[in-house]
């Protein structure tokens, strides 16, 4: 038997959910003793698949058809892989990238599905763990098939690490350009701006618990105080009250602080990828069961309305009223 | 021309709840319009407004209760809905993406549209799949997480931006038809107008069952199912501060003097 994970590059290089992938794959592998096959579609293929050589890992398959993502070679180039190896477990990331080609893969091989795996569990059948209702609760869904399509979250299993030996094997793919109904017709960073988040080593981050645009004043003054950078979660930006260059997260900027203060934010997964790696997380939130204290080091459960103003008068500045 | 918008109403979780068996205790929830399709269908009335004789139609796979969810879409621009539910749905445990594209392959076969706008996700289940799972049923193209569209109606051609990881964004051009996942963000959804929530009451909201769109229970039977659902751990070793809010920001302000981010 053999499970077939899809690996993920972008400009140039490929992403860490790649080596990840490798590790989960290898887990399912080991469950049923078997062969742990990887693929590369585009780019540099061959540079790719040296790198993709790590222990574990049985056989790399290139896929040289383009330079970046294109989801209709995409789909066309796992369902030629899928029927060519037929792997009974189809492994793919749970990217923007995934999201935009898993799904159409799953649909057109008629594979039971399931996305966004944190945990997966092999014995007689295959067991998946998942979130639900924005992390508040975890399932386990069980897949009754013997062929089956996951997407993988980022994050969630160690990089694969060591030499391997594995085979390389170029994979030819006759692309139906007919069917290739998209084009990418480049790339753009965002957010530039005045202000390089990266670089602060202190950053006061304010979320969705600010509840109004008006109440950014003192999350402003308190950043003030402290010579610190603001920054934000995700539904600040959205909501246009803070620049996209100020977004920490999966989709904005991933940021080290050596503290990072987050006020009113409760730590969706999408966040937590942009800013697990601060020296120090201090969290402000007034519900305790908020994610964030996972992985806080110092946490104040309380009304960020109260605590921020006591805040900035313990170092002697005067809090704006909001 | 005309936009097919899925709605989906979603359940959010109080802070403090309790597991009841394979769900949450109804005590806990409380319904409301999926956030990423409130974007879509911003996006949805926005091409409306832009163009001229284009007909925003919702869908929404839901009981009876949704409803009042499916009002709210009306009464922000949408023309008329169409919401699906019967015993078989009702029955299902665990209505996952790839039953729920298929309900709505079956609606947009009926519809015929010529776009389709979904939310990127459900605030509830997360599978982030039917959008694309639907489109590739439906034989259109896509695209997942559009963050900016550059589309109006009648053309023969959608430009979008995807959102990648790492504040990277994706210039992309799209056939249409297609069927677009919409990102949070990409527009500023409107609050419903008093004139247009009265406006909703007299709109159509067609129910419909599976026999009515040619498929039976089959459609809701599939390889995965729930088997467990609970609170996760907590992991915290936090140290919480205990105490007034004064007390509290006293502690935190002598943690960041000693980590010398402020002086004195």
């Amino acid at each position: 038997m053999t499970v077939l994970g899809i690996t993920e590059h972008r400009r140039g290089d490929l992403r860490d959910v790649s080596f990840e992938l490798a590790t989960v794959g290898r887990e399912l592998a080991d469950a049923t003793d078997s062969e742990l096959h990887l693929a590369v579609v585009g780019g540099e293929v061959e540079a790719f698949a040296d790198d993709l050589d790590r222990e574990g890992v049985d056989v790399v398959h290139t896929v040289d058809e383009g330079e970046e993502f294109n989801h209709d070679v995409y789909v066309q180039a796992v369902e030629a892989l899928h029927d060519d190896l037929d792997p009974d477990v189809l492994l793919m990331p749970h990217s923007v990238n995934g999201l935009d080609y898993a799904p159409a893969v799953a649909s057109r091989l008629s594979l039971p599905f399931v996305t966004d795996a944190i945990g997966v569990h092999r014995d007689d059948g295959l067991a998946v763990t998942r979130e639900m209702y924005g992390s508040k609760v975890e399932t386990v869904v069980d897949v009754d098939a013997d062929r089956v399509a996951l997407t993988v979250r980022p994050g969630e299993w160690p990089p694969v690490e060591g030499t391997g030996d594995a085979d390389v094997s170029a994979f030819e793919v006759d692309v139906d350009e007919s069917q290739v109904r998209s084009t990418v017709t480049g790339f753009e960073e965002v957010g530039g701006g005045d202000v390089d988040i990266t670089d602060a080593d202190v950053l006061v981050s304010v979320g969705r618990g600010i509840e109004e645009e008006e109440n950014l004043a003192l999350i402003e003054a308190l950043a003030d105080t402290l010579g610190a950078t603001l920054s934000s979660s995700r539904p600040i930006v959205d909501n246009g009250w803070l620049p996209k260059n100020r977004q920490v997260g999966q989709s904005g900027k991933v940021v080290t602080p050596e503290v990072y203060i987050a006020i009113g934010i409760s730590g969706a997964v999408q966040h937590v990828a942009g800013m697990k790696g601060a020296e120090t997380i201090v969290a402000i939130n007034d519900d305790p069961s908020a994610p964030i204290y996972d992985l806080a080091d110092y946490g104040i459960v309380d009304d960020l309305f109260d605590v921020v103003p006591a805040l900035i008068e313990e170092f002697g500045g005067e809090p704006p009223e909001v | 021309m005309k936009i097919l918008v899925t709605v989906a109403e979603v359940a959010e979780v109080e802070d403090d709840f309790e597991v009841d068996g394979l769900g949450i205790d109804e005590r806990y929830l409380t319904y409301d319009l999926n956030e990423w399709d409130d974007y879509a269908v911003e996006a949805a009335v926005g091409i409306q407004e832009a163009g001229e004789d284009v007909e925003v139609v919702s869908v929404t796979v839901g009981p009876e209760r949704a409803d009042e969810t499916i009002r709210m879409a009306l009464a922000k621009g949408v023309d008329r809905a169409i919401r699906v539910w019967d015993d078989d749905l009702a029955s299902t445990e665990y209505l996952d993406s790839t039953t729920k594209a298929e309900v709505l392959a079956a609606v947009a076969a009926e519809e015929e549209p010529d776009l389709v706008l979904t939310g990127v996700q459900s605030g509830d289940s997360a599978f982030g799949a039917t959008g694309v799972s639907l489109a590739e049923r439906i034989g259109f193209e896509w695209a997942a997480v559009v963050n900016h569209l550059d589309y109006e109606a009648g053309d023969d051609q959608a430009s979008v931006r995807r959102e990648l990881e790492g504040g990277v964004e994706e210039l992309t051009d799209v056939e249409t038809p297609a069927v677009l996942t919409i990102q949070t963000g990409i527009n500023d959804p409107r609050y419903a107008s008093l004139r247009g929530i009265r406006q909703a009451q007299s709109k159509e909201i067609a129910p419909k069952e599976l026999a009515d769109l040619g498929l039976d229970a089959s459609a809701t039977e599939g390889a995965v199912s729930l088997t467990e659902l609970y609170e996760p751990e907590t992991v915290s070793d936090a140290t919480v501060y205990e105490g007034s809010s004064e007390e509290t920001a006293g502690q935190l302000a002598d943690l960041l003097r000693d980590k010398g981010v402020v002086e004195g």
